[in-house]
């Protein structure tokens, strides 16, 4: 394994984390959106507190990723940028408003109605943006964006819009966006106080769990077409068969564990599960960076600029590593557990 | 409009708008912790409700900043792909280092803002002191940055590639100290005396109200030690640029001609196709003096280079014309205010100081912005000085125009919100009565108890 295996490892990691942690607060938006039921007020409340102190650090994982792949891999991050130009605007465009819109909503006004627009745009820009991101995940896993890919043709369309926009690219997006609803639904079990509102989500959370299963099955039934090379290497490689097996104990756990009301078990599991199908497509297209021709070494920086990014890594996580324990500890630790 | 328009025009609209936040997010913090720390001190609650309104302030603003970061950080891939393809490897580390100082301001401010409740009074200030320092780590970095395109450094090339990557050295560029320490100053300078001049635009109403007072004397603590050394990081930054960016000081300067002492232009309208600056008032060998502190120096002018290759001359020079302008009057109104301070005249009742203050409220981030029209204007038509021109780093997607104006009506709307809501939650004194006794007439800074920690 290479230094440049090693860091892209990293940045898979960090859209890991991102996935797991600022997939959730997407998550949380998204149930804002369909709060209903007598205890609407109260799911959105809790959403909120829940999201509130830990949002923007979960936000950075992304940030990190995006500056790790520019320092490590420029030439890919360059033609990212190129290709998925409209996809990743409007990521940003969905990211802005739904930040600042969660802000404003918590800071904002007193009246209602002014309120009300705030928690309307966090939700609806929460509900987006997920789709769009897996969009993206969705074109680089199709191969669409390699030299060699299907993003070579002639015309706007067929190299700014095609890529990305298929039938493939958007079961991912609908995959993303399921999975972002389950991983909040899931914690939120944890994070409510008292037996309603914790019924409200475990039924969120059971839902969701079953509809991520059909939306991986669809993903999967699409890929035969138009990502091949996934696909193959979801079924055929070696690995394949174990990392399958994996997911599925997680995945019947996860949904076990809130049927029985074990919401701690729950929520290690089903972020297992999530973090285990997000390494099943990056293991199904190693050693490509960008599938169908560019690896991870056409695409890596000079060795000394890896090697210092590794240690810029080490530095960083001797920093933030404890201070990130500290953030979760002082927050996400239920008052009974203090008691 | 052309796409490489549209690009430099879409990318200029994020910095301007991204920039005030940053700058905001790197001093706010600090008078947030002053006043906390007072607070803990004397126990009075005016102090605290300062903190946690600087709180709020810093916490809208940091979102809209953390955001608008981002949008930066994609845009260098989604406008400037071949900026990225060529440079990723050689400055992708400054921000990288950025991106892990920003991840623990995002921390220890969710620490701060959330934890009033749930953790020690002395782990609080911590949270918030961790803040300050991340925030203006962040800030050191991204100039850092900014600084190898001025003056690449840790590369060679060969055949339009870079080779023998160092990136500690690209780290090392030349321009990062004076541009790293100018950007610092400028960040403090401007945030404290905004926040002061806002308050005193209040206490010109109300010289009593004790709640503007507090505040006034926080901001001033910040901004103006900063403002009065900014004109000497200066002064470091322009002889900096008069050796390694030597157009850029010609444009800014507007001096057309190669010249042994060279005069100093004061305003004047460069007139490009006559090659002369019309209505400047002239100091004779006054640039050489500034830029290589000797009379008869010889400062190279635009004529040292193919017309081609300027940057927009008046855009330059007007820019920095407004930038030194606007540091200069900081810099006189911060020492005038400490002269005061000094002689232990009670500040909120100098009603001429309290007007100088209130006017000068946007001088320190339209100086801010001109500085930075000046740093990037300056450098055209290069985006890495000498070595990548701009227009061959533009991404070759057609239509830029869509994205331009899409984003700068999304950071417009978003702007006049921020403004608004800052007013709401910051600026409007609280209706406490009791702390009209807080503030004893005559006595000023003197009072017991709101002596500085």
């Amino acid at each position: 394994m290479s230094l440049a295996d090693v860091l892209a490892g990293v940045i898979f990691v960090a859209l890991n984390a991102y996935t797991v942690l600022g997939g959730a607060d997407f998550g949380g938006g998204v149930w804002d959106l369909f709060a209903t039921g007598p205890r609407k007020q109260r799911q959105r409340d809790l959403v909120a507190e829940a999201i509130g102190p830990v949002w923007e650090a979960n936000h950075v994982w992304l940030i990190l990723a995006v500056v790790l792949l520019f320092t490590c891999f420029p030439p890919a991050f360059a033609r990212l940028g190129t290709l998925l130009h409209i996809p990743l605007s409007l990521v940003l465009i969905g990211i802005v408003l739904r930040g600042s819109a969660f802000t404003f909503w918590r800071y904002g006004g007193t009246e209602d109605k002014e309120l009300h627009h705030w928690g309307v745009t966090f939700a609806i820009a929460s509900l987006i943006t997920p789709l769009l991101l897996g969009t993206t995940v969705g074109a680089i896993a199709s191969g669409a964006l390699g030299e060699g890919g299907s993003g070579k043709g002639e015309g706007f369309y067929s190299i700014y819009v095609g890529p990305w926009l298929n039938p493939f690219t958007l079961s991912v997006g609908v995959f993303a966006l399921v999975a972002f609803a389950f991983l909040a639904a899931v914690y939120l079990t944890l994070e409510a106080e008292d037996r309603e509102l914790r019924a409200d989500f475990r039924a969120r959370a059971l839902g969701t769990g079953v509809a991520l299963f059909g939306a991986a099955v669809l993903a999967l039934l699409l890929s035969a077409r138009y990502a091949p090379r996934v696909r193959n290497g979801l079924i055929f490689a070696g690995w394949a068969v174990p990392l399958h097996a994996f997911t599925a104990v997680a995945a019947i756990t996860a949904l076990a564990a809130l049927w029985r009301g074990a919401w701690r078990v729950a929520r290690v599991v089903a972020a297992i599960q999530v973090s285990l199908i997000l390494w099943g497509w990056g293991l199904s297209q190693y050693p490509y960076l960008l599938p169908p021709d560019v690896t991870i070494a056409d695409a890596a920086a000079p060795a000394a600029t890896l090697r210092l990014a590794l240690g810029a890594l080490a530095l960083g996580a001797a920093v933030l590593l404890p201070s990130l324990a500290y953030l979760f500890r002082v927050f996400k630790k239920r008052p009974a557990a203090l008691a | 409009m052309p796409d490489l328009l549209a690009a430099r025009s879409q990318m200029g609209v994020s910095l301007a708008f991204h920039i005030v936040f940053a700058v905001v997010g790197i001093a706010m913090p600090v008078m947030m912790v002053v006043a906390e720390r007072r607070w803990q001190v004397t126990g009075h609650a005016i102090y605290l409700d300062l903190a946690k309104r600087w709180a709020r302030g810093t916490a809208i603003l940091f979102a809209v900043g953390a955001v608008s970061g981002t949008v930066l950080s994609f845009e260098l891939g989604l406008l400037w792909p071949g900026f990225m393809r060529f440079a990723g490897s050689i400055i992708g580390m400054p921000f990288s280092l950025e991106g892990f100082a920003f991840f623990t301001e995002a921390i220890f401010l969710g620490v701060y803002l959330y934890g009033w409740d749930r953790i020690s009074a002395r782990a609080h200030l911590g949270a918030g002191v961790a803040v300050a320092l991340s925030g203006a780590a962040s800030g050191i970095f991204v100039v850092i940055a900014n600084a190898w395109m001025n003056a690449p450094t840790g590369f060679q090339l060969v055949d339009g590639r870079a080779v023998n990557v160092d990136p500690v050295a690209a780290m090392a560029s030349p321009a990062a100290f004076p541009q790293a320490l100018h950007m610092t100053l400028a960040a403090y300078a401007a945030t404290g005396l905004a926040v002061a001049g806002i308050h005193a635009f209040f206490l010109l109403k109300d010289p009593a109200n004790a709640f503007h007072r507090r505040a006034l004397e926080i901001a001033l603590l910040v901004g103006a030690p900063a403002a009065v050394l900014q004109p000497i990081s200066g002064d470091m930054a322009a002889r900096h640029i008069a050796r390694y960016q030597p157009l850029k000081l010609a444009a800014a300067e507007a001096l057309f001609r190669t010249e042994s002492g060279a005069p100093l232009s004061l305003g004047g309208w460069p007139d490009v196709a006559r090659r002369e600056t019309r209505f400047a008032l002239e100091i004779p060998r006054g640039l050489s003096l500034l830029a290589f502190h000797d009379p008869n120096a010889r400062v190279q002018g635009l004529d040292a280079a193919p017309q081609d290759e300027w940057p927009s001359v008046p855009a330059v020079h007007l820019s920095f014309q407004l930038m030194v302008a606007l540091g200069t009057y900081m810099a006189l109104v911060a020492v005038w205010a400490g002269w005061l301070a000094w002689r232990r005249t009670d500040l909120a009742h100098h009603r001429w100081l309290m007007r100088a203050l209130a006017l000068g409220t946007p001088t320190g981030f339209i100086a801010v912005e001109a500085g930075w029209m000046v740093t990037e204007l300056g450098r055209q038509p290069w985006v890495i000085y000498g070595v990548l021109k701009t227009r061959d780093a533009v991404t070759p997607m057609p239509g830029l125009v869509v994205p331009f104006l899409t984003f700068t009506l999304l950071y417009c709307f978003l702007g006049v919100i921020v403004c608004w809501l800052l007013y709401r939650q910051i600026l409007r004194s609280p209706d406490v009565p009791e702390w009209r006794g807080f503030y004893m007439p005559g006595r000023g800074k003197r009072e017991k108890g709101s002596e500085a920690p």
